[in-house]
């Protein structure tokens, strides 16, 4: 699916958006609001029957000058992280902590390291990186305790492939065009994702741009689990009805082999 | 060729989801058990969360129990009334059962329960399997056909509510099967299986039934058990994957009647050997995950909607 979005027709209008700056006082930190141009090469990812994951070209064009960070979220939700201890001799779910505002999914590309091209208390404060991400946890643990357990979450999310960064990913081209691939595996969160692109300029984030992409399970895959989740009661009858006839047709094709 | 499954919410090889089927359904054609222990530890090591994995094997085995169970009922070796009551007992067992397992899920202990439980009841039927079988195969080397008592009387013969059962020659109390069928049903619906392997046990040595009524009366009442279990567990943990449990069954089928005509080749004894030592290999490989310390002591689930 294909669909072009509209976010060409406001920029390259750069009087207008200085003046817009001047009345509407935006920080300087988004000083060149019209810097940059993003574009998606899909806006829809269907999980359909044969899905395996997808891959996204994010493209687009700056004015001429900076790094190009990339941010990638997928919507919140609530993660219980367990820690297991030994208990007669078998390892068991001990202590937990839940944090609220995990994102499902989160990716990171950029043109050069983050370090090199941000503060630290910049990419905090927009929590790009994995370590930057703000969870909320459910109880206050020692600052020590919360620490384990919240790199414990990251790793869990980077093993399956959900958290990521990648430096270096996002090519720039003629000091103005860039792109980059936003790689989803096959086990993605569905949802509205917010992707993020930011300018970085001397140390500083001169422009923002974002733009939605949905990831959502289409056709069979979305009935089926529409089906099961909001008419359950249905949904366990005919799962039973579905083997009863299963398993009275193999009964009946194979009496008499 | 991979699909997608919907409520596992993960992409998986067709091909090898066709083949754990039929692997499976052979070896339970060859020993004419379930296979239900077998299937949803498997599920579980391909990466199926073991909550999908033991509602959708449940949904499973009722097809394979239907067919299993027509072929029993042609030989008139279906005992209908103690199957029922068997039924009543599942029921009402088989629904605590995922009461318990939806609770253990908040909290995050189902993993362990679950491998507790295969743990301890395969460990205990796969040891005993063992004995019996060897002894029968010493038995049957030395030549001496000893031949036990006919019917011992114990305790168990004085409950009240007593039935007669015509085709199991039986007249017991009734509390008797109901409680066997409560106790498997709460088991088959944690451990994602039929439960065969405990009730048929059960039905011979503690209920006296004849062996011939056994397996077909054991799969009459595992229909409804796992009827059951899959109507509960689609209602409260949205947890049955239809897709999967179709591609499961259809590789099931096949499988099953190749084996049930390899496994009529076999001796019993050969054959309760075989199954004891498959039994015992399951449950000491699961028995070692439990024991060894794991790669990452830190696991996450999602709380909200969607998987466990």
């Amino acid at each position: 699916m294909r669909i072009s979005r509209p976010t060409t027709v406001w920029l390259r209008m750069p009087l207008f958006a200085l003046a817009v700056l001047a009345i509407l006082q935006i920080p300087a930190d988004a000083a060149r609001e019209d810097a940059l141009l993003v574009d998606l090469s899909d806006e829809l990812i269907g999980i359909s029957t044969g899905f395996t994951g997808a891959s996204v070209l994010l493209f687009g064009t700056t004015d001429g000058q900076g790094d190009v960070i990339v941010l990638v979220r997928s919507p919140n939700s609530s993660v219980v992280v367990r820690r297991k201890a030994r208990v007669a001799g078998i390892w068991v779910n001990a202590d937990e902590l839940t944090f609220d505002d995990a994102p499902g999914f989160y990716q990171v590309a950029a043109s050069a390291p983050i370090d090199e091209i941000l503060s630290p208390a910049k990419a905090q404060a927009n929590q790009i990186g994995v370590d930057n991400i703000i969870f909320r946890p459910h109880e206050f643990l020692t600052p020590g305790e919360e620490q384990v357990f919240r790199d414990a979450l990251i790793r869990n999310k980077q093993r399956s492939g959900l958290y990521g960064e990648k430096v270096g990913d996002v090519s720039i081209q003629g000091g103005r065009l860039f792109r980059t691939r936003l790689e989803l595996p096959a086990n993605v969160p569905t949802g509205e994702y917010t992707v993020t692109v930011l300018l970085v300029d001397n140390a500083q984030i001169v422009s923002r741009s974002s733009t939605q992409l949905s990831v959502r399970k289409v056709g069979i895959e979305a009935k089926v689990t529409e089906f099961a989740f909001e008419n359950s009661h249905w949904y366990g009858l005919l799962a039973v009805l579905i083997a009863l006839f299963a398993g009275w047709f193999a009964g009946f094709v194979f009496r008499k082999v | 060729m991979s699909i997608y499954l919907p409520i596992a919410e993960m992409s998986v090889d067709v091909f090898l989801i066709l083949l754990m089927g039929g692997g499976v359904g052979f070896l339970s054609g060859v020993f004419g058990v379930g296979g239900g222990f077998l299937m949803t530890p498997l599920l579980i090591f391909i990466g199926i969360s073991p909550a999908v994995a033991v509602a959708t094997e449940a949904n499973q085995i009722v097809a394979a129990s239907v067919s299993g169970v027509l072929a029993h009922m042609r030989r008139r070796n279906v005992d209908f009334k103690m199957g029922i009551v068997l039924t009543i007992g599942g029921f009402a067992g088989s629904s605590i059962g995922v009461v318990i397992f939806t609770f253990l899920r908040e909290i995050g202990q189902v993993d362990l329960l679950v491998r507790l439980c295969y743990v301890v009841f395969l460990g205990i039927v796969g040891s005993l399997m063992l004995f019996e079988s060897g002894r029968a195969i010493l038995r049957r080397q030395k030549g001496t056909a000893s031949r036990g008592k006919l019917h011992q009387h114990t305790w168990l013969h004085g409950l009240p509510f007593k039935m007669r059962f015509r085709r199991s020659r039986l007249y017991i109390s009734a509390l008797l099967p109901l409680s066997i069928g409560f106790f498997v049903g709460i088991l088959a619906a944690i451990m994602g299986v039929g439960g065969g392997f405990l009730m048929v046990p059960a039905m011979i040595y503690l209920l006296g039934m004849p062996t011939s009524v056994v397996v077909g009366t054991s799969l009459f009442q595992i229909i409804f058990v796992t009827a059951n279990v899959t109507y509960l567990q689609a209602v409260n943990n949205q947890t049955v994957d239809i897709v999967l449990a179709l591609l499961l069954l259809t590789g099931a089928v096949v499988g099953a009647q190749i084996g049930t005509k390899v496994g009529g080749k076999l001796r019993g004894e050969q054959l309760r050997g075989l199954l004891a030592l498959m039994v015992l290999a399951v449950c000491a490989k699961i028995g070692i995950e439990l024991v060894a310390r794991p790669e990452d002591l830190y696991s996450i689930n999602e709380i909200d909607g969607f998987g466990l």
